[in-house]
């Protein structure tokens, strides 16, 4: 427990100090977008690697965040503060409604399910055009604001974002090491088994489907507050699949593992300038080569790794 | 007019619903005998298209000889799909399997994209393109080709599935695969059939629908879901349930895109899947413990 | 305790289970033998709420429970094993036990997440009464293992310890024998009595008859989907038709 908690410090007092290091408005902004994605590997995790029902639709509730915050404080100048928790009960509301039918289905079935919602959202986006601006985009979205602080500037958004990202990640470490955590865990490993020692698995699940949801809402908001501008592409398919392959490399199951897996994702294009159009061909890889020969993702592949390769030479202090 | 209208759209509709129906049971049929959702179906049918451009028009060779080479490359594409990613894994868990699919076909689409670029391509009609027109109607030959060609391939593949012993063997698969393995046949075998089957009906699809709406790169993400969708409709039959579901709803998306958004049209198919996936998971005309194939 | 009457399923035109009918009573061990096919795992799935029979009721404690799925029906303190052992392979032994502590506790989404105070001494509350359960089936020293890493018999008694922690008044246990040796088999024994002797009522499918016949206070035998007879170990043994019914079967 201790342990846990003084990781926890440790890591939040590195993020803080991270600009010291990071001075440059570009870098920052990168890091900006690894705090979102963060967020939302961690809310597609806490389904995922916990309750083990997939979903390749979470881009759509990250828009949907994004656009009823957008839509709140331009068409009808709402104040952003009041919008964000709006847009995230919202969604939460929504996704509890759907999360009944949608996850009474289970493997394949689930996958193409949220599948299919993802892109009816993406749709909707698109063809919504005196809400949204459709496909060209929706600008003019207020920073958010609090005392005299305005957040327009990169490094406040930094500061903002992560304080954000911190929170959710104590939020969902807390979760997952307690009796709904391993609750969750039980549904995953076992339905039946959970039933029959009282777990109700049916509402467990929707639960975490919605609270997924708000999470990537709330990381949609952020978003829009934070870019100003927002259009239907950040939005897609194939963010969705993006969102899958961060969980995935970091380690299903994992909080910092997502966190592993968003930073990597999300620096990677910037170190693969030029090949730019081609960063697909490496998410495709990269899910493919990490379910066969690293199925518990990077958090703990490297650990199992690095056992196979150095211990050996150490046998003596083995027994 | 208005029934003049409806005529058009619904036989136009019936044709980009027969290629839904092809896709659908390459999706059926590897399903049937390896319980496994290839989310890669879709890209068999990109690859199909964009083989027969380059069979075409970098090899110059005629159509006849162009199409059976795409199908021919498309599958061996799905060999090695089956062998290099399916085979190997080793928690086989249906979400490794869908997370691998994925990767599988994402991993396609950027090497497509590598080869063939981010353009849209045309391939010429196979037999011109002078309209003819039904009643008040009109239709492209190439309409007449892919309903055509479906037709044949459906025959093909019921004539396989009942009377060789390989397509028995499979069906034994589809029912029961311990079973199927303990009387002796090759289960594993019959797992790199279907993707060799499926494959190749992908890619016929992709070849025959190819002039008419264009290809690319990254069509065979929306067509292979549609596809998918015809095969839930179906209730995963490999056979003329799913034809019937996939002919309904490239019905349905034409008339929806005609009368009243075509913005919507690809929601159609969508809220269709769901539906039927909240309503009656079996498909529309299964009973819940029906035949498969 | 457990009243069925007239308990029948029918699987697509197949009888599995034909008018069933007996009771168990309160503290008592009883056991469900029959060759086979007799139906007694049916029986068990209908009995916790898995299967929902075709026709018949079920009463827990006076109560009509009826077509209640599994979760409420632990909440009534029934809960059950498995004949292949259902464990959560993904946590530590310790952490299987807690998760039969779920209907003993009762934070919610968010007071686990924010660490309400109540949440972390209800923490606490739930991590010591899995420990004494552990404790109780003797693999308390097992408890940071993963639960995928013990052994069969091993991953039986943490199951049954998991089961306990739910404080059940019944326990319905699905062939625990099945895949155990001769000495684990004599301390399960042991063990079944002590859960009896906490005052637990015990109702078990099992194959192993010096067992059944050892501990049960009462005997049920099934015999193709019926009810074939009902007594004490003594009468059983006696009976001509069960004698009958398990010569016909070679187990």
């Amino acid at each position: 427990m201790k342990k846990d908690f003084l990781l926890f410090v440790a890591f939040s007092l590195l993020v803080m100090a991270a600009p010291q290091y990071f001075r440059g408005g570009y870098m920052m902004n990168v890091l900006v977008f690894v705090g979102i994605n963060t967020m939302l590997a961690i809310a597609l995790n806490l389904l995922l690697g916990y309750a083990g029902q997939i979903s390749l639709g979470h881009a759509g509730f990250f828009g949907l965040g994004a656009y009823l915050s957008g839509i709140m404080t331009t068409t009808f100048s709402l104040n952003p503060w009041v919008a964000m928790p709006v847009a995230a009960f919202v969604v939460g509301c929504l996704a509890g409604l759907i999360g009944f039918p949608v996850l009474k289905l289970k493997g394949h079935y689930l996958a193409m399910a949220t599948l299919g919602l993802g892109i009816i959202f993406f749709i909707i986006f698109n063809e919504t055009y005196e809400w949204t601006g459709g496909p060209s985009g929706l600008s003019g979205i207020p920073n958010l604001q609090l005392g005299s602080i305005v957040f327009d500037s990169d490094v406040k958004n930094y500061y903002l974002i992560w304080g954000v990202t911190l929170a959710v990640m104590l939020f969902a470490l807390n979760l997952a090491n307690s009796r709904v955590g391993r609750a969750l865990r039980a549904v995953h490993d076992s339905e039946v088994a959970a039933q029959v020692l009282g777990v109700n698995a049916r509402l467990l699940k929707v639960q975490i489907f919605a609270l997924s949801a708000i999470i990537c809402s709330l990381a949609g908001s952020l978003y829009a507050h934070t870019m100003t501008f927002i259009s239907p592409t950040s939005f897609g398919f194939n963010f969705s699949i993006e969102l899958l392959t961060m969980v995935v490399i970091g380690g299903l199951g994992s909080i910092y593992g997502s966190f592993l897996g968003a930073a990597l994702l999300t620096l990677l294009p910037e170190f693969l300038r030029g090949a730019n159009d081609y960063d697909i061909i490496i998410y495709g890889g990269l899910l493919m080569v990490m379910v066969m020969y690293m199925p518990g993702g990077l958090v703990r592949g490297i650990p199992a790794l690095y056992r196979k390769i150095i211990k050996p030479k150490g046998e003596a202090g083995h027994a | 007019m208005q029934f003049d209208q409806i005529l058009q759209y619904t036989l136009s509709g019936l044709s980009t619903g027969a290629i839904y129906a092809l896709i659908g049971i390459g999706f059926s049929i590897i399903y049937n005998a390896t319980g496994i959702i290839n989310f890669a179906q879709g890209e068999f049918v990109m690859l199909g298209g964009l083989f027969t451009l380059s069979c075409l028009e970098f090899l110059k060779l005629p159509l006849w000889a162009a199409i059976p080479c795409a199908i021919t490359a498309s599958t061996v594409v799905g060999i090695l799909f089956e062998r290099l990613a399916i085979r190997p894994l080793r928690q086989p868990t249906p979400i490794n399997l869908v997370i691998i699919t994925i990767g599988g076909s994402i991993l396609i689409r950027g090497l497509a994209m590598l080869v063939w670029g981010k353009d849209t391509h045309s391939v010429t009609p196979f037999s011109g393109d002078t309209p003819i027109a039904i009643g008040g109607a009109t239709i492209l030959p190439q309409h007449l080709w892919i309903l055509a060609i479906t037709l044949i391939i459906i025959i093909i593949n019921k004539l396989y599935f009942y009377h060789t012993i390989s397509g028995k063997a499979m069906r034994a698969c589809s029912y029961n695969r311990r079973a199927a393995g303990l009387v002796g046949i090759d289960v594993r075998r019959m797992v790199l059939f279907s993707f060799i089957i499926s494959s190749a009906m992908g890619a016929v699809a992709g070849i025959i629908i190819a002039p008419l709406t264009m290809t690319a790169y990254d069509v065979g993400v929306m067509l292979g879901l549609k596809g998918f969708c015809a095969a839930i409709i179906g209730g995963m039959s490999s056979g003329l349930s799913t034809v019937i579901g996939g002919l309904i709803l490239g019905v349905l998306e034409s008339l929806g895109a005609g009368l009243i958004s075509s913005g919507y049209k690809d929601a159609i198919a969508f809220i269709i899947l769901l539906l039927i996936l909240f309503i009656r998971p079996q498909g529309l005309f299964g009973k819940s413990d029906s035949e498969r194939v | 305790m457990l009243e069925l009457s007239g308990i029948t399923q029918i699987f697509g035109g197949v009888t599995a289970l034909d008018t069933v009918t007996f009771s168990i009573a309160k503290g008592d061990i009883t056991g469900v033998i029959g060759p086979n096919g007799a139906g007694k795992t049916t029986l068990f799935n209908i009995i916790t709420g898995i299967y929902r029979q075709t026709a018949g009721t079920v009463l827990l404690e006076g109560k009509n429970v009826t077509g209640f799925p599994p979760e409420r029906l632990a909440r009534l303190a029934m809960v059950r094993t498995f004949q292949n052992i259902e464990l959560f392979g993904g946590m530590t032994v310790l952490e299987n036990v807690m998760v039969g502590m779920h209907t003993k506790s009762s934070s919610g989404l968010l007071a686990c997440a924010l660490k309400m105070p109540w949440s972390i001494s209800e923490e606490r509350r739930i991590r010591e009464g899995a420990a004494k359960w552990l404790e109780f089936t003797g693999i308390l020293d097992l408890s940071e293992h993963a639960a995928s890493s013990l052994p069969f018999g091993q991953g039986r008694l943490l199951e049954i310890a998991r089961a306990l922690a739910a404080m059940p008044r019944i326990i319905l246990m699905d062939e625990p024998a099945a895949g155990l040796n001769s000495q684990e088999t004599l301390a399960l024994a042991q063990l079944i009595k002590r859960i009896r002797d906490l005052g637990i009522t015990v109702v078990l499918v099992e194959h192993d008859m010096e067992l059944v016949m050892d501990i049960c206070d009462r005997i049920v035998v099934l015999n193709l989907g019926r009810k074939l007879a009902e007594g004490t170990p003594r009468e059983i043994q006696e009976n001509t038709e069960v004698i009958a019914a398990y010569l016909g079967d070679d187990d």
